[in-house]
């Protein structure tokens, strides 16, 4: 007899185990949460991008009936800064907003009315001011006003290789494209509202029950602004409604914490879809200048690139943003000269931080915009130039790091190549316009474009990136069993199942439970950069690894023989042929194994501050769409026909999830390309609901072709490459591009709108 | 305000309701029945669907008073899981799931309605709720799932053989 592999183990797409109360509706989401005797939270927030405060009276709210507190930057007991990377963030504001809809008080009420109430009787004096807006004026006019005291610049960090200023190298290129790109500001627009419960505790700390993407870096920034010592703050993970980036920076986290600790009762604070609007940072806006330089044959001789991209009014993660807006800045290219500036703003637009792609999205829409520039003055195919000069296994990045592991980047266009497009429009087919029924097809053109982009994988640039995990193995009943727990964000992705698949396979066992995650074990880190499979799914690996040898010698006190190369299978210790020595159950007995590991990925480098050189990056993911569109060239509206994707993944750890996160991805890059965009003017948000900020809907998405390729990088566990980013960084390019072919317009900004298209387009018939 | 309605096949009523309460902050609120979801609460995401007399609505739209009297049916009260909701589940319709109490109860609508929607039906009729996690196409296939499975289960219990199969794809209303 031999044993199989566990089945719901790693390769396997088993049902997800939150998946049942999800689909029941009875998953705990944070907003969910009651306690008895709760009260509820609301923020006042300012209507000014930029103004001095002169004086806040909060006596006409706290005469409000059912109100127990209010309370303004004057009442935080601790530290009054807080911020991921730069503690510059003010908890309440302090004399000064620098952002539309930035926090100035907080009120704790009975109930909901009454804390919204009370939010709109408190009476704040403001001195209005100018804002700084235009981000290029921010950088560099030196008469714009500072946004911070140390200056607007937040980061610039130059790269620079070879010789792209040297007029000699200029002049081998047959070729030169200069143009400018811009993109707009892109929301997360996760559906579940920031929301969350902060509970006293009898010894002074607080239990805290929130939706985010970290529970540690969370509970490090809330506990100095307590006055807490850190074991204080206690944290466990709510139900999470997506996230994105957009839950990376605190929320409600220390206010609903304040007036929990200021009143002595629990507080939940929900905001609802306009607050979350201002309640979280966005994708920043960039201006992008790029010149590309290539031979007759379409070899890149040089690019140059300035990227500017908007943090708003405080620094949350832009520096981070702007390290990979630079190192990967060029694309998944091989470029010998190259001289970039990336640069990220202070400015009094909303500030802008993580979101899904984190740095990488807005440079991909540039530099693949060059690339079809470039291929369309040579008369070359879109894929033939990109192959030509696509890295692979063993180039050398702009920061001179050298990839180790495969890129197979021009396989990708093979395969993308081979799958098939779809047929010629035909009566019956939805036109653009949709339901609307605008037209009857006369004006419309199809289109075709690519895209292809480059992300990087876990935090960079010299991070000291871990996560922890937790596994115990007991037998109950005579059947072994497993718990994993780990405080990782299950923030939709499927981290849940992937640990629990993990556990199956190294352990053999089919009962796996994944617990609650919390702060009662050591960090994760966050659920971002596309890291926790490789980083959370590592050292659950590693901890089973640990249970594992801790089972064999146990096995070997007790009198089993467990020969070299034995494992575990089938709730059994098998021989390296997979024959059954012993049950677990009879090893265990009543003993518990319990491990508890750290990961961490290899290390990485900073980038030198001048030339930017570095190996600062720990895995490279690469995916590759092709877009097929069809557009109304008199109206400027768009229909997107069908997607294709391919993407690398070095090996599939849940093959159903995945294909969710390449979907997801592609969904999302389609939103940028067409739809999303959060409209500031003059620093105030215009469009904070989902009736004006526009996602994609099931009309709105096109059918997509997928294909996912295997090549393993033998650094990461099982060899696989994180993935959820990479999809969302080609797939706007690729709608550009697609639209860019079905109108002969140059469409540099996301999202293309619709004037984008039929004012071009009116006016060339009027001047024709 | 008074308040008195059915929910879930049970009379249900609560007092001192604030009259402008919506249907979705009543059940959510008043109720304890939190399934259906507040993701926008301007009837644009249609994550907080449920049946008001057999009709799925956005709760958030209709006033709590506008359902004195009346049958409301939430994700709660579909029984479950049931077919719609097994197919979500088989097919890796949900993520995240906040949207998923919505999408379950408009898609138990058109699988009642419809018995073989074809892509183009789905789509319009899923139009109304928002998902932003899966890009929609594991949806689709949860729907294509869900009214196979209910087509199996009426021809085992109803069709008598010999007898011709409706063939139209977005034909025969079943309710």
């Amino acid at each position: 007899m031999t044993i199989q592999a566990s089945a719901a183990g790693i390769g396997d797409s088993p049902t997800r185990p939150d998946g049942t109360p999800k689909v029941l509706g009875a998953f705990g989401y944070a907003s969910d949460l009651t306690v008895p005797g709760m009260l509820h939270g609301a923020t006042l927030r300012s209507p000014h991008p930029r103004a001095l405060i002169k004086s806040i009276d909060v006596g006409p709210a706290l005469a409000i009936p059912g109100v127990r507190a209010v309370l303004t930057a004057e009442d935080i007991p601790g530290t009054k800064y807080y911020g991921l990377i730069a503690q510059d963030c003010p908890v309440l504001a302090l004399g000064e907003v620098r952002y539309h809809g930035e926090p100035v008080a907080i009120v704790a009420a009975d109930d909901v009315a009454a804390a919204r109430r009370a939010v709109a009787a408190i009476v704040v004096d403001y001195e209005v001011l100018t804002p700084v807006t235009d981000l290029r004026a921010a950088l560099f006019d030196p008469d714009s006003p500072k946004v911070h005291a140390g200056g607007n610049v937040v980061r610039h960090q130059p790269v620079r290789r070879g010789r792209a200023d040297d007029p000699d190298i200029r002049a081998l290129a047959d070729v030169v494209v200069t143009r400018e790109y811009q993109v707009g500001m892109q929301d997360q627009a996760f559906l579940g509202p920031e929301a969350g419960l902060a509970v006293p505790a009898a010894d002074g700390g607080v239990d805290l029950h929130v939706a985010t993407q970290w529970l540690h870096a969370d509970a490090e920034q809330i506990a100095p602004c307590l006055g807490l010592a850190p074991e204080l703050v206690r944290m466990t993970l709510a139900g999470v409604g997506g996230a994105f980036g957009g839950r990376e920076d605190l929320s409600m986290q220390i206010h609903a914490a304040m007036l929990a600790l200021r009143t002595g009762l629990p507080v939940r604070m929900t905001y609802n879809r306009r607050e979350s609007f201002f309640g979280h940072v966005h994708r920043h806006p960039a201006v992008m200048r790029y010149t590309h330089g290539a031979r007759r044959d379409g070899t890149l001789v040089f690019v140059t690139a300035e990227i500017l991209l908007d943090g708003g009014a405080y620094a949350s993660t832009t520096e981070a943003v702007v390290g990979n807006a630079a190192s990967l800045g060029v694309g998944p290219y091989e470029v010998e000269h190259l001289a970039i500036d990336a640069y990220g703003a202070y400015t009094n637009n909303p500030p802008c931080g993580a979101m899904r792609g984190f740095g990488a999205v807005q440079t991909c829409f540039a530099y693949e915009s060059q690339m079809d520039a470039l291929a369309a003055e040579l008369g070359m195919h879109p894929l033939d130039i990109r192959a030509r000069n696509a890295v692979k296994q063993g180039s050398v990045t702009p920061t001179g790091q050298v990839i180790d592991a495969p890129a197979p980047v021009a396989e990708m266009f093979a395969q993308l190549r081979a799958m098939p497009l779809p047929p010629d429009r035909a009566a019956g087919d939805l036109l653009p316009g949709g339901y609307g029924n605008t037209t009857h097809g006369e004006g419309v053109r199809r289109g075709v474009g690519y895209g292809v982009g480059i992300k990087n994988i876990c935090y960079s640039e010299g991070f000291d990136d871990f996560s922890t995990a937790r596994v115990t193995l007991s037998a109950a009943d005579g059947e072994p069993a497993v718990t994993v727990h780990t405080a990782a964000a299950e923030v939709g992705q499927g981290l849940v199942t992937v640990q629990g698949q993990i556990a199956r396979t190294e352990l053999g066992v089919e009962r796996v439970a994944v617990a609650q995650a919390d702060t009662t074990v050591g960090s994760a880190g966050s659920s971002s950069a596309s890291r926790q499979s490789y980083m959370t799914g590592g050292a659950v690996k590693a901890a089973c690894e640990a249970v594992r040898e801790r089972v064999f010698s146990l096995a070997r006190e007790r009198g089993f023989q467990v020969a070299e190369g034995s494992r575990l299978a089938g709730g059994k210790i098998v021989s390296a042929s997979g024959e059954p020595l012993v049950d677990l159950a009879l090893v265990l007995g009543a003993d518990v194994v319990e491990e508890t590991r750290e990961y961490r990925h290899r290390p990485t480098g900073p980038l030198d501050r001048m030339t930017g050189q570095g190996s600062s990056h720990v895995q490279f993911a690469f995916a590759a769409h092709r877009a097929v569109v069809d557009v109304d060239v008199e109206l400027g509206l768009v229909r997107v026909v069908r997607l294709d994707v391919v993407q690398d993944v070095g090996r599939i750890m849940n093959r159903q999830s995945l294909e969710g996160q390449i979907q997801g991805g592609t969904a999302q890059g389609l939103g940028l390309a067409v739809l999303e965009e959060i409209v500031v003017a003059d620093g105030k948000v215009r469009n904070p609901s989902f009736t004006d900020y526009l996602i994609p809907t099931i009309l709105d998405m096109p059918p997509m072709g997928m294909r996912i390729l295997e090549y393993p990088d033998p650094a990461a566990p099982y060899g696989l490459r994180g993935a959820g980013e990479p999809p969302t960084l080609s797939s706007t390019p690729a709608i550009a591009a697609a639209v860019r072919d079905a109108t002969g317009l140059a469409l540099g900004r996301v999202p293309i709108r619709p004037e984008h298209i039929a004012v071009p387009a009116q006016n060339a018939a009027r001047d024709g | 305000m008074k308040l008195s309605l059915t929910v879930n096949g049970a009379d249900r009523s609560a007092q001192d309701v604030w009259p402008g309460t919506s249907l979705l902050t009543a059940l959510r609120e008043e109720f304890g029945l939190t399934g259906a979801k507040n993701a926008c609460e301007q009837g644009e995401c249609g994550s907080c669907t449920v049946y008001l007399d057999g009709d799925p609505v956005c709760s958030c739209l209709v006033a709590a008073a506008q359902a004195e009297g009346r049958q409301v049916r939430t994700v709660e009260g579909l029984g479950g899981p049931e077919a719609v909701q097994r197919a979500f589940l088989a097919c890796g319709a949900v993520q995240c799931g906040f949207c998923t109490p919505g999408l379950v109860v408009a898609v138990h609508d058109l699988v009642h309605r419809i018995e073989d929607p074809d892509e183009a039906t789905i789509r319009e009729a899923l139009a109304g709720n928002l998902c932003r996690c899966t890009g929609y196409e594991k949806i689709i296939e949860a729907v294509r799932c869900a009214a196979a499975e209910l087509r199996a289960e009426l021809s085992e219990h109803s069709a008598p053989p010999g007898l011709p199969e409706p063939s139209e794809s977005s034909g025969p209303v079943r309710r």
